[in-house]
C-alpha cells in the first residue's frame, strides 16, 4: 500500500500539527518506507489469536473514595504560557 | 405536530411521520472523588480550585481509579435490570479540545461495564418498555467560557475528571411526552440508588438526543441525527420537536438526511449543524494503556445486589397492594425517592388515605407555592402526621385542620399545640352542643316554624348558625344528629 | 587512594559510610568533571550550585543508614524532578520546571541521592542514537563523533564519561539496553511493573520501564533494589517481593539452563558479535551452566509489532503537549490554528513522525488492520518466550547488531535506525527483565554488549548471571578523557 499526500495531510489534521507541502512530501516517503516494513505482519495468520490489551502481570488495582487533592491551582496554572489569576487562557474558538 | 389517540406524529402533505428518539443521558456519578483522581468533585467551587496534576494531565501523571465509581456503575446497571459486564475496559477517545487536557477522554467503548437492561414508563394508556443499550463510565471535561473575554476563551478544569455515567437508550422513545417520562424515570431509579443526584441546574444530568423520523408503517429507520449536551427535558423536548419537523421538510422536498452532530440553541429554538471537519469524528479509540481490564466477580455483584433498595416499580406495587392506592396516587408518591420517604413516614404513624391525599393536596400546593422540594418542606413528616390523627380521632375538623396546616407553614409547630393554643379543639360534647342548639332555636322561632313546615333547605342555615355561635369548634357530624332530633 | 571519580558506586557507598570520603568531596569531584565535559553534551540542565548545598546539608548531619548516602546522581531528562527543569529532549518542554517529583528519583532522594543534573536523551525518548534530542547530539566517549546509542544517550555518555557513579533512564525498546552496550556498560530493563512509572514523561505506557545504568552488575544491583517499589500511583505497577538484589548477588550458575535462541543470529550480523556470543556461552558450560537451544519463533515480527505498538500509544500519549497548561505555545489565530503550530514548531522530526505512524494506525479503517493486528502479533512474541521459559531459566544473546555508529550515519534512513533495536524490542514487548553487559570490543576498539533476558520479575536470576559473566569476561573500557584535552 502507499501513503499518498492526501492522506499525509489529513493524519496532520488529525494530529493537530500544520505542515506544508514539502515537508508533507518527505514525510510521506518516509511514512512509506516504515509501512512496507510493517507490512510484514501480514504474513501472520492471527485469526484465532487474543490481542494482547496489558503485559502487566496484574489485575486493575481500585482506589478509596476519598479526597487527597487539595487546591493547587497555583501549581497548576504556574507553567502556563498564558493564564490569568484563576483560568488557563487560550485563543478563541472557532466552531 | 397533531396527536392522534396519543400518538406523535407530523404530518406534511397528507404524509403522517414517525419520529424516532434515542437518548444517550449523561449522569454524574454521586462520589466525593474524581473518577481517576483524589480531587473534590463538588459543584460551584473557584476555578481550578478542584484541579490535581492527573486532572490538569501534566507530564508522566497517571490515572487511578475509584473503587465507589466502580460501584455506582454497577447498582446502576442493576436497577436498570441490566447485564453486568464481568470484564470491562477502559480506552482512549482521541481528540483536541481547549477543556481536555489529556488530549483524550478515558471512557468505554467495546467493552461497557454494563450491558443491556430496560426502563418502564408509566404513559397514560399504559405501561412502555424501553430498552437499554448499555451503561459505561467515562471522564468529564473542563469547561471552556467563552463569555468573560471577548478576545480569548478561558478554561477551567473543576469537572476535568469527574466521574459520569453514560446510558444509552435503544431507539424505542416515540413521543416528547415518553421523553419526559423517561428522564423523569431514570433520574427517579438513580435517586432511589444514591448513584446520581439528578439536578439538572447542577449539569448532573445531560443528555444526547438521537433523532431520526420514518413514514408511518416504514419497518426501516431513517438517517439520524445527533443533538449534542442538551440540559433540561424542556430543551430536550424543543430540539426534538425542531429537529423532526427540519427532517420532515429535508425529506418532503426530496432531500436526504445527512447523519450528523448539531448543537440545539436555546434562544433562537433551533439546531444547527456543528459543521465540524470530517476528521473531526475520527476518535482512534484504543485501550488505555495506563490502566488494565476491570474485573468483577459474582460475589462483588451480589454483595451489591443484595443491598439494592426497594426501587419505583416494586414500592409501587407495594402501595397498591398493601395501601390500596389507586396506580395514579402510587405513582406521584414513588416518583421520587423522598416523597416515597415523607409518605411512608407519614403513613406510618397514621391513616394511609388521609396521609395520601393531604400529602398530594395540600403539601404539594404549599411546596409549588413556595417552588422547593419536599426534603425543604416547612412541615415535617412527624407534625402532618399527628395533624392527620387529630382529622382522625375527630379533635378536630377537616376544616379546622386547614386553618391549622396554614399555621404550621410558617415555623414547623406541632399541630397538637397549635390546636391547645389556638382553643381549636373540636366541641363533641353533647350537652355543651345542645345548649349552643337551643340558643339558636330560641332566637330563629320564624325559622324553625318555616322549617317545620317543610323548608328543608333551612337546615343548612341552622348548622351554620350553632358552628358560627362555636367559632367553627363545633362537631359538624354531633351537630347534625342533634339538630335533626330538636327540630322534628 | 585512587581518584573519586573511578570508583564503582558500591565502592562510593562504602567509603562515605566509613568517612573516608564526604558527600561533598565526592559531588564536588563529579561536578567538577561535569563541568570540564561540556563537549560531550550530555547534560540538559546542571543542579551543581543546590546538588553541592544538599551535601554539605548531609554531611553536617549524614545519615549512613541510607542505601545511597549523599551519593551525587545525574539522571535522564525523562524523570519530572521537583523545581528542577524538565524536558524530555523536546522544545516543547524546554522551560518546563515541575512542581512534582517522579516516584524512582524520589526513591533516589529517599536513600539519600543527590541530583547534580538532567540528562539529555532523544526527544520524548524517541531514537537510538539521541541525535532527534532538542538540545543536540551527545558524543559517545569512546571516541569522537560517535553516538552514545539512544534514547537513554545523555545517561550513557555521562556514565561511561564519568561524570556521574551511576544514572538511571528508560527503556521503551531497547533505550537502556543499547546505549550501555555502545558506551562499555551494564543498564538493566527490569520487569514490566517492577519500577514505577509515576512522573516519568511517557512514551509508550505499555512499554515503558525505568531502570539503572551503572559500570558493574553490583552497582546495577543496589541501584535497581532502590528504584524498584509497588506503587499505588501506577495502576500498572506490580505488587511482588522485592529482592535484597545486591546482598543475594551470587556467581554461581551451575545448573541453570541458558537458552540461545536461533532466530537472533541475523544476516549480516558481524563476525564479532557472533564470537562475543560465542564467548559468552563458553563461560556458561565453563562456569556448570546449561546450554539450551530454544526457538522464539515470532522474532521477526517484534520489530514491525514494535512500530505500530509504540507510535499508536505515543500519539495519545503526546496529545498533551498543546500548548495550554505547560511548555511552549505558537501564536495563533484560534484554537486550531494555536494547537497546530504548536505542535509543529515545538517537536521535533522524528516525534512528529511517530506521531502520524500513531494516529495513522489508529485511524478509522485502519484500526484492525495495524493496532488490533500488532496486539495479537505481540501475544505471539510473548508467547514464544512462556514457551522458552519453561525449557530454560534465563535466555543469552548480543544485546545489538552492530557496535555504536558515527553521528549522522543513519539519520535520513529511519527503517536502518529502527534495525537497531532488534534484539531489544522482543523484551519490551512481552514485559521481560533484561541486562545488558559490556563483552568485548569489535575491531575499530568499540565496546560490544551481551544480553541476558529473564523470567517476569526474577531480575535476581539475570542479575546473578550477567554476575558470572562480567567476572569471567573482565572487560576494560579504553576511554581515554579525549574531550577535555
Amino acid at each position: 500500500m502507499t501513503i499518498d499526500l492526501k492522506t499525509v495531510k489529513h493524519i496532520s489534521k488529525l494530529s493537530r500539527i500544520s505542515i506544508d507541502d514539502n515537508k508533507a512530501k518527505k514525510l510521506g516517503k518516509d511514512l512509506n518506507s516504515i509501512f512496507s516494513f510493517i507490512e510484514k505482519l501480514n504474513e501472520l495468520d492471527t485469526k484465532n489469536t487474543e490481542p494482547l490489551t496489558s503485559i502487566a502481570e496484574t489485575t486493575l488495582k481500585l482506589r478509596k473514595d476519598e479526597i487527597k487533592s487539595e487546591n493547587i491551582r497555583e501549581d497548576i496554572l504556574k507553567n502556563s504560557p498564558d493564564k490569568n489569576k484563576d483560568f488557563f487562557v487560550v485563543p478563541k474558538v472557532i466552531e | 405536530m397533531s396527536k392522534n389517540n396519543g400518538e406523535y406524529l407530523i404530518i406534511r402533505n397528507d404524509n403522517k411521520y414517525e419520529v424516532i428518539i434515542g437518548l444517550e443521558v449523561h449522569a454524574q456519578v454521586l462520589s466525593k472523588s474524581k473518577l481517576f483522581s483524589t480531587s473534590s468533585t463538588k459543584f460551584g467551587s473557584e476555578p481550578n480550585t478542584q484541579v490535581s496534576l492527573v486532572d490538569a494531565a501534566f507530564p508522566g501523571m497517571l490515572p487511578v481509579i475509584n473503587e465507589h465509581c466502580i460501584k455506582q456503575a454497577v447498582k446502576t446497571g442493576i436497577g436498570l435490570k441490566a447485564n453486568i459486564n464481568k470484564r470491562s475496559i477502559f480506552d482512549r477517545k482521541n481528540y483536541f479540545y481547549a477543556d481536555l487536557p489529556q488530549g483524550y477522554q478515558i471512557s468505554q467503548y467495546k467493552n461497557p461495564i454494563v450491558g443491556e437492561g430496560s426502563i418502564i414508563l408509566d404513559m397514560p394508556n399504559g405501561e412502555k418498555n424501553i430498552g437499554i443499550e448499555r451503561l459505561h463510565l467515562e471522564q468529564d471535561a473542563g469547561k471552556s467560557i467563552h463569555d468573560i473575554d471577548p478576545q480569548n476563551t478561558l478554561v477551567d478544569l473543576n469537572r476535568s475528571g469527574v466521574a459520569l455515567m453514560e446510558i444509552v437508550s435503544k431507539p424505542d422513545l416515540r413521543s416528547l411526552d415518553e421523553v419526559n417520562a423517561y428522564i423523569k424515570k431514570l433520574r427517579s431509579i438513580m435517586r432511589y440508588l444514591g448513584t446520581c443526584d439528578g439536578n439538572m441546574q447542577e449539569g448532573s444530568l445531560r443528555a444526547d438526543v438521537n433523532v431520526s423520523v420514518r413514514k408511518k408503517g416504514d419497518k426501516k429507520l431513517g438517517t439520524r441525527c445527533e443533538i449534542k449536551n442538551v440540559n433540561s427535558i424542556k430543551f430536550m423536548q424543543m430540539a426534538i420537536d425542531f429537529e423532526a419537523n427540519r427532517q420532515v421538510d429535508v425529506i418532503e422536498e426530496g432531500g436526504f438526511i445527512d447523519q450528523e452532530t448539531r448543537l440545539f440553541d436555546t434562544k433562537k429554538n433551533e439546531t444547527r449543524s456543528m459543521r465540524s471537519k470530517e476528521d473531526a469524528h475520527d476518535y482512534r479509540y484504543f485501550p488505555d494503556p495506563d490502566l488494565l481490564p476491570l474485573e468483577l466477580n459474582d460475589n462483588y455483584i451480589d454483595q451489591i445486589k443484595k443491598d439494592i433498595p426497594e426501587l419505583p416499580d416494586e414500592k409501587k406495587k407495594r402501595f397498591i397492594e398493601k395501601f390500596k392506592l389507586s396506580p395514579y396516587e402510587a405513582n406521584i408518591l414513588v416518583s421520587d425517592i423522598e416523597i416515597s420517604k415523607y409518605f411512608e413516614e407519614v403513613s406510618k404513624n397514621s391513616d394511609v388515605k388521609l396521609a395520601t391525599n393531604w400529602i398530594t393536596g395540600e403539601l404539594f400546593a404549599l411546596l409549588n407555592e413556595k417552588n422547593i422540594e419536599i426534603t425543604e418542606s416547612p412541615i415535617s413528616s412527624k407534625n402532618l402526621s399527628e395533624l392527620i390523627n387529630l382529622i382522625k380521632d375527630g379533635t378536630i375538623s377537616g376544616k379546622i385542620a386547614k386553618s391549622v396546616f396554614e399555621i404550621m407553614k410558617d415555623g414547623d409547630k406541632d399541630p397538637i399545640s397549635i390546636v391547645e393554643e389556638k382553643g381549636l379543639k373540636q366541641q363533641s360534647d353533647p350537652k355543651e352542643l345542645e345548649n349552643l342548639i337551643n340558643k339558636v332555636i330560641t332566637e330563629n322561632p320564624k325559622n324553625v316554624e318555616a322549617y317545620k313546615s317543610g323548608k328543608d333547605k333551612l337546615f343548612g342555615f341552622f348548622v351554620g348558625q350553632v358552628m358560627k355561635n362555636s367559632n367553627g369548634k363545633a362537631n359538624p357530624k354531633l351537630v347534625n344528629e342533634i339538630l335533626k332530633k330538636k327540630l322534628s | 587512594m585512587s581518584n573519586i571519580i573511578d570508583l564503582k558506586l558500591v565502592e562510593l557507598v562504602d567509603k562515605i559510610k566509613k568517612k573516608e570520603l564526604s558527600s561533598t568531596e565526592v559531588t564536588i569531584a563529579f561536578i567538577e568533571r561535569s563541568k570540564k565535559s561540556k563537549k560531550l553534551n550530555a547534560y540538559i540542565s546542571e543542579n551543581y550550585e543546590n546538588a553541592i548545598k544538599k551535601a554539605k546539608i548531609f554531611d553536617q548531619k549524614p545519615d549512613f543508614k541510607k542505601k545511597l548516602p549523599g551519593i551525587p546522581i545525574a539522571v535522564k531528562d525523562l524523570f519530572c524532578t521537583k523545581n528542577i527543569r524538565t524536558t524530555a529532549g523536546s522544545k516543547i518542554l524546554e522551560n518546563f520546571v515541575p512542581t512534582y517529583e517522579s516516584t524512582v528519583t524520589q526513591n533516589i532522594l529517599d536513600e539519600g541521592g543527590i541530583i547534580i543534573g538532567k540528562l539529555n536523551c532523544d526527544e520524548f525518548a524517541m531514537g537510538s542514537s539521541n541525535e532527534t534530542s532538542y538540545f543536540g547530539n551527545v558524543q559517545n566517549p569512546v571516541s569522537e563523533n560517535l553516538v552514545p546509542g539512544g534514547s537513554s544517550g545523555g545517561s550513557s555518555s555521562a556514565l561511561a564519561a564519568k561524570l556521574t557513579p551511576a544514572t538511571i533512564g528508560t527503556d521503551t525498546g531497547g533505550s537502556i539496553r543499547q546505549p550501555a552496550s555502545f558506551t562499555g556498560t551494564v543498564g538493566l530493563k527490569p520487569t514490566y511493573g517492577s519500577c514505577s512509572r509515576y512522573g516519568i514523561v511517557a512514551f509508550a505506557s505499555s512499554l515503558d520501564q525505568a531502570g539503572p545504568m551503572t559500570h558493574d552488575v553490583k552497582d546495577c544491583s543496589l541501584m535497581l533494589e532502590i528504584i524498584s517499589n509497588y506503587d499505588t500511583k501506577d495502576s500498572t505497577s506490580v505488587e511482588f517481593k522485592r529482592e535484597n538484589y545486591l546482598n543475594n548477588l551470587n556467581d554461581n550458575i551451575k545448573g541453570k539452563k541458558i537458552g540461545i535462541p536461533k532466530e537472533y543470529r541475523v544476516d549480516g550480523m558481524p563476525k564479532e558479535i557472533d564470537e562475543l556470543w560465542e564467548k559468552g556461552i563458553k563461560i556458561i558450560r565453563e562456569n556448570g551452566g546449561q546450554i539450551v537451544e530454544i526457538s522464539l519463533p515470532n522474532t521477526n515480527y517484534a520489530l514491525p509489532t514494535y512500530y505500530i505498538v509504540a507510535p499508536a500509544e505515543a500519539s495519545s500519549n503526546l496529545s498533551r503537549y498543546d500548548g495550554v497548561k505547560y511548555g511552549f505555545r505558537s501564536k495563533g489565530e484560534n484554537l486550531i490554528d494555536m494547537y497546530e503550530k504548536t505542535r509543529s514548531e515545538g517537536f521535533g522530526d522524528e516525534v512528529k513522525r511517530r506521531i502520524m505512524i500513531g494516529t495513522y494506525v489508529l485511524s478509522s479503517g485502519y484500526y484492525d488492520a495495524y493496532y488490533l493486528k500488532a496486539q495479537k502479533v505481540r501475544r505471539l512474541i510473548k508467547n514464544d518466550f512462556d514457551e522458552a521459559y519453561k525449557k530454560v531459566d534465563a535466555i543469552l544473546t548480543p544485546s545489538t547488531p552492530s557496535s555504536a555508529f558515527k553521528i549522522g550515519e543513519k539519520l535520513n534512513d529511519p527503517v536502518s535506525m529502527y534495525l537497531n533495536d532488534i534484539f531489544t524490542v522482543p523484551i519490551n514487548l512481552a514485559g521481560l527483565p533484561a541486562i545488558s553487559i559490556p563483552a568485548g570490543h569489535d575491531k575499530k576498539g568499540y565496546p560490544l554488549g551481551l544480553q541476558v533476558i529473564g523470567k517476569a520479575f526474577d531480575e535476581q536470576s539475570i542479575l546473578n548471571i550477567a554476575f558470572a559473566l562480567e567476572k569471567n569476561i573482565s572487560f576494560k573500557n579504553n576511554i581515554t578523557d579525549w574531550w577535555i584535552k
